[in-house]
């Protein structure tokens, strides 16, 4: 699946986006988030705060219980300071 | 049930024009009895600021303000409904957000304005970043409760 990441989460990763292949025990965003703060200090510095984080599926905001199977593209990012 | 206007949204880095955005939602018609505009600009807060850097997600921002767009023109009757978002480097005194709504009478226009905007702040995804008038590293702009807040009080 495609990831990709906003503002300060893009910055403390180190990348915009990039293609992931998490392990079947992946099943939603909650699990996505604690999967990929074990890849590295610079997601963990990003994700240190998982309930902070903002996920879009596919373009949609959904909530860190949904399922990601079938996401074509997971964005990860802080609340949205735009107005 | 009214007829549901088609509202009008764009993600843009030009700046815009505000009379030519009401002109576009009036012009040839007569039954616009109401237009409220709202235009949000950057502010140099009181100095310190240079200016402000809008990162946004392309397709997301555009289907993001277009659902809340509509949902407006569901909950009050509309005969117009533009919504501008900028982003790139905004500098003090320049326009960051135009949200224009037409209707019949004052209220739904106000309401519906003022809806769109409160969906924006906490669910466009946009993100500010500061660049400071001292030279010195700006950071990211945290979002506020109050936005948050402003935003629940239209669920029903």
């Amino acid at each position: 699946m495609k990831l990709v990441y906003f503002a300060w989460v893009r910055e403390r990763i180190g990348k915009p986006e990039e293609e992931v292949d998490p392990p079947q025990s992946v099943a939603t965003v909650s699990d996505l988030l604690r999967w990929l703060k074990t890849r590295g200090e610079e997601y963990e510095n990003a994700l240190q705060y998982p309930d902070v984080i903002r996920v879009a599926i596919d373009r949609e905001h959904v909530d860190h219980r949904e399922k990601v199977a079938g996401a074509r593209e997971i964005a990860l990012f802080p609340p949205m300071t735009g107005g | 049930m009214p007829g549901a206007v088609v509202p009008t949204v764009s993600i843009q880095r030009e700046d815009f024009d505000i009379a030519a955005e009401i002109a576009k939602l009036t012009e040839g018609r007569a039954d616009v009895g109401a237009v409220v505009t709202f235009s949000g600009l950057c502010r140099d807060e009181a100095g310190a600021l240079s200016a402000l850097e809008l990162e946004h997600y392309p397709g997301m921002a555009e289907a993001e303000i277009g659902r809340i767009a509509a949902e407006a023109t569901k909950r009050w009757p509309l005969q117009g409904l533009t919504a501008i978002h900028r982003y790139g480097k905004i500098e003090p005194g320049e326009n960051i957000v135009l949200v224009v709504a037409a209707s019949s009478h004052r209220h739904a226009a106000f309401e519906a304005a003022s809806f769109l905007m409160d969906f924006l702040k906490s669910r466009a995804p946009f993100w500010k970043k500061e660049h400071r008038a001292d030279g010195s590293e700006g950071g990211w702009v945290d979002a506020k409760e109050a936005d948050e807040e402003a935003a629940r009080r239209w669920k029903r």
